[in-house]
Formats: C-alpha cells, sequence, structure tokens
C-alpha cells in the first residue's frame, strides 16, 4: 500500500491521456508523418492549449483521437485511452456511442461544418436524438427540440426559437460559431475539442466566444482542449499548454509557468510573436525560415534548421526533459540560462 | 422567387420560339414532297381537284405569307388544321399527349429509381466491384442508341419469354374513363387493378427503354456529386457529432449530393420528348412522338410546326423547372 502512494499516483487518473501516437498519410511524394510520437494527457475539468504553426500536426492529433483519420491515412503506433477505454479497439458502433456524447468536436469553419441544406434546428436536434437517454421513447424530435432551444439561449443566439428553424447561412459568422459550440455541447460531453475555435472570427467577436467556452466548462465541468495558434489566446484562456512543431510536442508545462519561462527556442519565438502593452513600439521578430517536410523526418531536431541556438549536437533525436515542475521541453539547451 | 425574375423568364421564351418557328418553317419548306400529292396519291384527281384542295389549304399562297399567318393564329392558339386529321391541330396533339407524358414520367421516375441508389452507392464503394459494374453499365447505356435497348427488350420480354405484349398502351378489352387520361393512375382512380397491371404491363419497356440511357447519365452525375460531397468538412463534423451512418449518407450526404441529379434530370427530360419520336414508333405507343413522326411522312405542315413549337415550349419549361428545384433543395442560392 505504501508503496503505491508514489507522487505519479496521487493525481487523479487524466481523463484522456495519449501515448506514442505517430499518424500517417501515404502520398504521392512518400509517407507524411503528421504525428510523431505525440504523449499528452488531459486532466477532468481542465482546459489545455495546443500551439503551433499552421501543419505542425494539431489538427491530426485530435482528428486520431476521435478516430476520424480518413483511409489510407492511419495510426501507425500508439495508445489513446479515454476515461479508461482504449480507443484504439472502437468499433464502428462505440465510435459512435462515444462522439457527441463523450467526445466532442467543433472545427475551425463553421460555414463548412454546418450542413447547408439543413436547419439549424435539425442540426441541432439530431445529435440529441441519437445520444440523449433521457429523452421519452415518443415524440423524441419534439423533446429534443425543446432542449436545442435552450442550449441555443445559453451559447447566446437571440430570438433561438423563431431562429433555428433558418439555415447556416442566415447567421453571421459568430453566429455560426456559437450554433457549432451548441451543437458540440448538447449531450453535455466530458471532454470538448474546440479545434481553432476564432480564426474565422474578427477580434471582439474572438473574444466572446473564447468567454464563451470558458463559461460554459466551468458550468458543465468539462474538460476542454484549445487548438489554436495564438498563444495570447493560450495565456488568457487555459491551464497548461503543450506547443507542437512539425508532428511533435517541444515543450509543455503549466500555462503561466510557460509563457513565464519559456525553455524551447520554438516557444520563446512564438511568444515573440505576442503583442506586448509594454513596448507596443517594439518591433514583432518572425521566426525565420519553415517548418520541415515531414517525409522522412529523424535523427535531428526538428527545429535545428531554424534555431538560433543550434549546437552541432542537436542533429540527433532529443528526448523530452523535464525543466520545471510539470514542465519538460525538448532541447538539449532547455537546462541553461539563455539571455 | 421574385415576380420580376418570372417575368423575365417567360419573355425569354418570346425570342426562343420566334427562331424555333422560322427554322421549323425552312424545314418544311426544303423538304421535298407535296403534301396535297400525297394525300391524294390513290385517288385519281385531277390537276384541278390537286389546285382546288392546294388552294383550300392555303399552299397556294407565297411562303413568307403563310407564315405570317401561321404566327398570327399561333399566337391566339390557333394552330390551323391538320391537313390529315382534318380537324383542329390543336385538338389532334391533345389527344395524344397524354400517353406521351405517361411515358416520359414513367420513365423518368425509373431512371431516378436506378440511378440515385446506384450512384451513391458506388460513390460510397468508390473502385469497388459496385462502382466498376455500374461504370461499365453507364458506358453502355450513355453509347448505345436507345432505341438498340427498346428492340432487345421486345425480343426477350415480348417474342421469347411472351410476358409483356409488343405494342399499344392498354388492350381493347380494357376501358376505363377518363379522370388525368393517364391510364395506370386513371385505373387505379376507377378501382381497376386489372386495367392497371394491364396499362403497366405495356408501359414498362419503352419506359425503360427511354430511362436506362438517362439512367446512365445521371448515375454518373449522382455518383460524382455524392463523392463530392463526402469529402467536405459537414460531413466530417456529422460523424464526429456521433450520428448513424444512415443520417449520414442519406440525409445529411444525399441532401446536397441530390441537388445536381435533380437539376441534370429535369433538363434531360427535355430530351426524352425528343426521345419519345423513335420509341414511340418501335413499340407502337400512341403518343405525341409517332404523331409527329406520322405527319413528317405525310408532310402534314401545321401539325409538325406546333408540335416542334410544343417541344421548344416544354423545353425552356424544364430548365426553368431545374432551376425552381436547384433553389428548393439548395437553401443558399436566391433566384
Ligand atoms: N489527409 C492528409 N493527407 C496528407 N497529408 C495530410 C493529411 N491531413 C493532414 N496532412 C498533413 O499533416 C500535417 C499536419 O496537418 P494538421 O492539419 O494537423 O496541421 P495543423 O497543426 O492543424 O495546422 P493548421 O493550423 O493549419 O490547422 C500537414 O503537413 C498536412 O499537410
Ligand atoms: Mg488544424
Amino acid at each position: 500500500m505504501l508503496l503505491t502512494r508514489s507522487s505519479a499516483t496521487d493525481r487523479p487518473a487524466p481523463l484522456l491521456s495519449i501515448r506514442g501516437l505517430k499518424t500517417c498519410f501515404p502520398t504521392r511524394a512518400g509517407l507524411v508523418t503528421a504525428v510523431d510520437g505525440v504523449d499528452l494527457d488531459v486532466q477532468p475539468g481542465e482546459c489545455l492549449g495546443i500551439v503551433g504553426e499552421s501543419g505542425s500536426g494539431k489538427s491530426v492529433t485530435f482528428a486520431s483521437v476521435i478516430g476520424l483519420i480518413r483511409p489510407p491515412g492511419r495510426i501507425a503506433e500508439g495508445s489513446i485511452h479515454f476515461d479508461g477505454a482504449d480507443l484504439r479497439t472502437l468499433d464502428p458502433g462505440g465510435w459512435r456511442r462515444l462522439r457527441g456524447r463523450d467526445i466532442a468536436m467543433t472545427m475551425q469553419d463553421a460555414l463548412t461544418a454546418l450542413n447547408p441544406a439543413l436547419t439549424v434546428a435539425e442540426q441541432i436536434c439530431e445529435v440529441l436524438v441519437a445520444h440523449a437517454q433521457d429523452l421519452p421513447r415518443r415524440n423524441r424530435w419534439r423533446a429534443a427540440r425543446a432542449r436545442a432551444i435552450e442550449m441555443l439561449r445559453l451559447v447566446g443566439i437571440p430570438a433561438a426559437e423563431s431562429r433555428m428553424d433558418d439555415y447556416p447561412h442566415q447567421f453571421s459568422g459568430g453566429m455560426r460559431q456559437r450554433i457549432m459550440i451548441a451543437i458540440a455541447l448538447a449531450c453535455r460531453p466530458k471532454l470538448l475539442i474546440a479545434d481553432e475555435p476564432t480564426t474565422a472570427l474578427d477580434v471582439t467577436i474572438q473574444a466572446q466566444v473564447l468567454d464563451l467556452i470558458s463559461d460554459l466548462r466551468r458550468e458543465f465541468g468539462m474538460s476542454v482542449v484549445l487548438i489554436t495558434h495564438d498563444l495570447g489566446v493560450v495565456a488568457e484562456h487555459t491551464d497548461r499548454v503543450a506547443v507542437m512543431y512539425a508532428g511533435q510536442i517541444v515543450e509543455t508545462g503549466p500555462t503561466r509557468d510557460l509563457i513565464a519561462h519559456p525553455r524551447h527556442p520554438y516557444t520563446r519565438g512564438l511568444i515573440g510573436l505576442i503583442p506586448r502593452l509594454s513596448d507596443l513600439d517594439a518591433p514583432i521578430k518572425p521566426i525565420e525560415g519553415q517548418v520541415p517536410d515531414l517525409i522522412g523526418l529523424g535523427g535531428t531536431c526538428r527545429f535545428a534548421d531554424r534555431c538560433e541556438l543550434r549546437l552541432p549536437e542537436c542533429r540527433q533525436d532529443i528526448p523530452m526533459r523535464p525543466v520545471g515542475a510539470a514542465h519538460e521541453a525538448r532541447c538539449i539547451r532547455a537546462g541553461e540560462d539563455l539571455p | 422567387m421574385k415576380p420580376l425574375a418570372l417575368l423575365g423568364r417567360t419573355l425569354q421564351l418570346v425570342p426562343v420560339l420566334l427562331g424555333v418557328s422560322v427554322i421549323v418553317f425552312v424545314m418544311m419548306l426544303l423538304t421535298p414532297g407535296d403534301p396535297v400529292e400525297i394525300m391524294l396519291a390513290d385517288q385519281q384527281a385531277t390537276p384541278q381537284q390537286v389546285e382546288t384542295m392546294r388552294h383550300d389549304m392555303g399552299l397556294d399562297r407565297p411562303a413568307l405569307e403563310r407564315f405570317g399567318v401561321f404566327l398570327g393564329n399561333a399566337a391566339t392558339g390557333n394552330f390551323g388544321l391538320s391537313f390529315f386529321h382534318r380537324r383542329p391541330v390543336f385538338d389532334v396533339i391533345a389527344e395524344r399527349l397524354p400517353a406521351t407524358i405517361e411515358l416520359t414520367l414513367a420513365a423518368l421516375l425509373l431512371a431516378l429509381v436506378i440511378a440515385i441508389p446506384l450512384g451513391v452507392i458506388a460513390a460510397i464503394k468508390k473502385n469497388s466491384l459496385v462502382d466498376r459494374l455500374a461504370a461499365v453499365g453507364s458506358l453502355f447505356g450513355i453509347s448505345l442508341p436507345g432505341f438498340w435497348f427498346g428492340i432487345i427488350l421486345i425480343i426477350l420480354f415480348a417474342v421469347h419469354l411472351k410476358i409483356l405484349p409488343v405494342a399499344g398502351r392498354m388492350d381493347f378489352a380494357c376501358e376505363v374513363a377518363p379522370v388525368t387520361y393517364l391510364l395506370t393512375i386513371d385505373s387505379l382512380l376507377r378501382g381497376r387493378p386489372d386495367c392497371f397491371t394491364n396499362a403497366l404491363s405495356h408501359l414498362v419497356l419503352p419506359a425503360l427503354t427511354l430511362a436506362l440511357p438517362m439512367a446512365a447519365v445521371l448515375t454518373r452525375v449522382q455518383r460524382t456529386a455524392m463523392i463530392e460531397v463526402l469529402r467536405s468538412d459537414y460531413i466530417t463534423f456529422a460523424e464526429a457529432k456521433g450520428l448513424s451512418r444512415r443520417r449520414i449518407l442519406w440525409r445529411h450526404a444525399l441532401k446536397n449530393a441530390l441537388v445536381p441529379t435533380v437539376t441534370v434530370a429535369a433538363i434531360e427530360t427535355g430530351s426524352l420528348l425528343g426521345g419519345n419520336m423513335v420509341v414511340e414508333t418501335v413499340f407502337g405507343w400512341p403518343g405525341l412522338g409517332r404523331l409527329v413522326v406520322e405527319s413528317i411522312f405525310v408532310r402534314n405542315y401545321p401539325l409538325v410546326q406546333a408540335a416542334v413549337l410544343f417541344y421548344a415550349v416544354t423545353y425552356v419549361l424544364l430548365n426553368f423547372v431545374a432551376d425552381i428545384l436547384y433553389t428548393v433543395l439548395n437553401p443558399r442560392v436566391k433566384l
């Protein structure tokens, strides 16, 4: 008994646990390894931010979690456990029961994610009809409708009852994003994967939508994975962050700690991109260079080509190393005190 | 749809009809053969009788004048007398039209019933055996002439198996008082299942002959549209919602993928009307198509002119219907 009371087992069991995830897409140019050895945990009730440039593998990682990698793409290695269940052994029926009910997802662009030919009412009611066990056997659709109205009001759709029979194109961009959130949260999932919920929106609406997600997370007690390429969004809305680069996690830690003391040169570069109120005149310094080709990578730090702190020793596989409390970075110089 | 757009569409008909009238008129002028001589061929008519008849029918007047008279009358819905039947052209066409409408509707229905599921399945199981068979079948359907199917079907079902009649619309023994003038529907409305099966057995082969080439085209259209739709974000999102596969395919995907199919079907129905001439002749179907063919042979100018005008109007209207269907199925588009 005493032996098992180590510090590791003191923490609550994670809701989602990803180990060694590797997802590949065969293409004409070769095998693209979009996600290469990702380890991630999401704790109950927490908000985990995933940041990284376009093409770093954020979407593919969570498409793998929710089982939506389309052939010929496939998960090559790794394990994914959710709420105690091994998702890699799930059959189609198991996926259907899990998606929308326990794990929900919102997509980058609400305009293309909502079906143009179906009314908003139908698109939100159908997910309730598919999953909500407590709906009456008869008149399921009518009962679902009442609950859908409630949900649309909760996300702030004005005149929800009369407008729900409209089609998605009749709503503004911000309203469509809210509708998609209402659909995702209709069955009160344990985990919401919000894939760039605000990229298509203008700044004031962005803030409203992110506040809405944070409020609903607290109200429902769910976990949220917030995917974004904006560290500013992460700083304001998440408990923990994982920084992705070229299919790998390069740094992870508590949000406040990671932003105050970034250890990986790539993270430092990203933080350089956040405009600071204190010195608005200071020029924003972009990271030089491009994300490497994802075909046949390995045997080197993937960021090395763009890194100002590069050493000859960087030409090898670099493991994650602890740099603070629950803070890790994939850099051999992460422990040094650098300028 | 706004009234103004509607008016615009209706006005579009005028130049189309004028153009078609001119073309038909000129073509009939250039066709060798004289209607009067053909009509009086087996009677020993004196040249004087021929002259009188020609005068009665207005054929001795200059072509331009005849055309003017035709246009003036047509504008008021008067297409003159059918030379051959000696009755108003309008009545003769009206009498033959229901048979053609019934055949066309049946063919359209059959084509859709074949093409939609086949196209969807071919799209879902892309590159499977079903998909390949559908592709080969479509190629046959598109490239072989429609009457060829007709003849094959007659040989198979009517001549060899003797389970379906060769020609006609319904046996004389059956008689139902008309309601819609569509015999299958009327026999049901009048409570005569025996007549219904009889009418249906006559209808099946010509309808199938017309339907197969159309189904071939529509299957390809449906497959392409479905493949396109299945790639879209809203299908991924629907999957992420944990909906059943059936709902995703037949509701989310098909409602979008039907738009091109239905639009093309409406336009293709116009070509069915043309195809009718051959198929109605092969199957002895007493419709407008066969009437037109017969009328061309006897140089029955007024009837051919009126019928071709009718085809033109129908074709334009069907395009119009296609546009309306496109809006109904696709809420984003406003006419
Ligand atoms: N179906 C696919 N076939 C081939 N390559 C793919 C496929 N899907 C994704 N990839 C590749 O995987 C890599 C990671 O893509 P992913 O969509 O996860 O990036 P992301 O981090 O979400 O970027 P963004 O911020 O642009 O959304 C990209 O290089 C992309 O080209
Ligand atoms: Mg993405």
